[in-house]
């Protein structure tokens, strides 16, 4: 039996003509904090629902450690815990009879960790206030204490910071670290690049229902060629000594700079170059891909703004799928 | 301890508690039988046409079976209703439904620790009825002998047992009302169209029994079913009209279960 936590392939759910999610194929392997990443609508909040076993795909599999939670239901979600689009509870219950309410519902002795991981997320001192009183954060950091009960060692979080402050985006993003820290595998799906970027190690990305992308946040900067802008006493002279520069590609002038694709030593050779046709370099400066510019690449066929980073081998992998 | 359907249940019984609009039923079946009981204390008439309205002066015995004549009809459904109808649709629309689904429960048992809470809410609208009407009747009318259906007098100890035998008959289309309710519940994922078909429904089949050419199918609607506890008023008791609703209350509860189960165990849970 595969033990990895979570294996997800060709999963397809439709709904009527429309296809949500569209052959998703997903490993998230121990110890990762995996990235789920996409526009809204792209179809994760439906992954994540048919990996909890909240909705029937229309074909393929989903197993978690091995076992698969549309056949098993309840018993596939051992070692388990999450939540989708924002957690919800009864309002009209406080935090702690919800708590302990969750905790009746795990069963074994998830009772006795109601104080504890109420106090992980905070919420001890408005442990007995009822939940409806509570602002979107707290929600938030109490569907966390929910998942903790279950001492999960896979947690599956759909835009946990979504809706909060900064301040409460920034403890979301430590706490999930310090989840990460102590071991437990961590699948985030989430449209907020730079939280990603900050906590995970892999992504996947999702385009209109399909994956674009699967691997390490590393790998995918790493298909994307580096970029160079350049700045110099004379740019026109200076163009044409890129031009002739051997490792140096797709040099163009924009506006008061040149744009080129080239690896580093390139650049240092050109930088002699220059040097010796007697130009002043006023600046060089390395245009690294952030994910940002990756993900809109990836989703949307192009980068935003002045960016234009070439397509990924990445997405090719993904178009052609 | 391994979760199960009584776990529910018993979370689903101090939820209920926790929600006013609990309250609002149970008022009502209370307050109604008070209010009848009041009404009668000062003035002297009694309901015409009703099985006991005759009596409502002389045993307070008789006035629990007055008004589980008229609140059988409407109110005790309705007041089932509410909850019934509500129990699963609600937590669908609050989107609480997804958060207990990825606990460690299994759909069916979610779903019977439901059932079993709304059919608890039944019977405690039931006992609030009866009970106050029990109490209320025999305070102003008196704890005395009561007089049948048939004609012969039973001792008031006696009558208090045909009493209670009386409601707990009634339970049983009582309960496939609350049957509908939970499987509407499950299908609409609407509180309000689960509450609102649930009485339709009894209207319905009300309306099915005065339409003239369907006289035949009339023993086989569930509200004939309302009045099965008449025939333990009878002297020497009539069981056939009770035996008559327990298996013609089972051709109506079996398939809302299986359909409310089928539907539950196999529906998407993407509300809320």
């Amino acid at each position: 039996m595969s033990e990895t936590p979570v294996e997800a392939r060709g999963l397809v759910k439709q709904y009527g003509r429309i296809t949500a999610v569209d052959h998703v194929d997903l490993t998230v392997n121990h110890g990762d904090v995996y990235g789920f990443l996409g526009p809204n609508g792209a179809g994760k909040t439906t992954a994540l629902r048919m990996m909890l076993g909240l909705i029937f795909p229309t074909d393929g599999t989903v197993r978690l450690f091995g076992r698969d939670p549309i056949a098993e239901g309840a018993a596939a979600l051992e070692g388990v815990a999450g939540f989708v689009e924002a957690p919800r509870f009864y309002p009209y219950l406080t935090a702690r009879k919800n708590m302990q309410m969750m905790a009746a519902y795990d069963g074994g002795d998830a009772t006795s960790r109601v104080d504890e991981a109420l106090g992980i997320v905070d919420l001890t001192g408005r442990a007995d206030d009822k939940v409806g009183g509570y602002s979107h954060g707290m929600r938030q950091r109490l569907g966390i204490a929910a998942a903790l009960l279950r001492q999960p060692r896979l947690l599956l979080l759909d835009e946990p910071a979504t809706g909060l402050d900064p301040g409460g985006m920034r403890d979301m993003r430590a706490l999930i670290r310090r989840l990460a820290d102590d071991g437990m595998t961590v699948l985030l799906s989430s449209h907020l690049l730079a939280e990603v970027e900050e906590l995970c190690d892999r992504v996947a990305i999702i385009r209109a229902g399909r994956i674009v992308y699967e691997g390490a946040i590393a790998d995918l900067k790493a298909t994307a060629k580096s970029a160079y802008r350049l700045r110099t006493s004379d740019n026109a002279k200076a163009l044409e000594v890129c031009q002739a520069q051997a490792g140096i590609g797709a040099a163009r002038i924009a506006g008061a700079e040149i744009r080129m694709e080239a690896k580093e030593p390139a650049i240092g050779e050109l930088s002699v170059a220059l040097i010796e046709a007697k130009l002043q370099i006023t600046a060089i400066m390395p245009e690294t891909a952030t994910l940002e510019d990756l993900f809109f690449h990836l989703t949307e066929g192009s980068t935003p703004g002045e960016l234009d980073f070439p397509a990924t081998e990445a997405s090719v992998v993904g178009e052609h799928r | 301890m391994s979760p199960g359907v009584l776990t529910v249940y018993r979370w689903e019984l101090r939820k209920l508690i926790a929600l006013k609009r609990t309250y609002l039923g149970l008022f009502a079946a209370a307050a109604v039988p008070l209010a009848f009981t009041i009404t009668l204390a000062l003035r002297n008439g009694q309901p015409k046409d009703v099985p006991f309205g005759a009596y409502v002066h002389q045993s307070g015995l008789a006035i629990p079976l007055v008004l589980l004549t008229f609140a059988s009809a409407f109110l005790l459904p309705l007041i089932t209703a509410l909850v019934a109808g509500d129990i699963v649709a609600s937590e669908d629309q609050n989107g609480t439904l997804k958060t207990i689904l990825t606990r460690s429960l299994q759909r069916g048992q979610i779903f019977f620790g439901k059932v079993l809470a709304a059919l608890t809410y039944t019977l405690a609208s039931m006992l609030a009825l009866g009970g106050v009407a029990i109490i209320a009747g025999s305070m102003v009318s008196g704890f005395h002998s009561l007089t049948t259906l048939s004609g012969t007098t039973v001792s008031a100890g006696s009558g208090l047992g045909l009493v209670l035998a009386s409601f707990a008959v009634y339970l049983i289309p009582l309960f496939t009302v609350a049957l509908i309710g939970v499987m509407l519940s499950t299908i609409t994922r609407n509180s309000a169209a689960a509450v609102v078909g649930t009485l339709v429904s009894v209207l319905l089949i009300e309306l099915i029994g005065i339409l003239p050419g369907l006289e035949s199918l009339q023993p086989y609607l569930l509200t004939r079913q309302f009045d099965a506890w008449q025939g333990l008023l009878r002297q020497p008791i009539d069981w056939s009209p009770i035996t008559h609703a327990v298996w013609v209350c089972a051709l109506y509860s079996i398939p809302a279960v299986i359909a409310g189960y089928l539907v539950f165990l196999r529906r998407d849970v993407a509300g809320g």
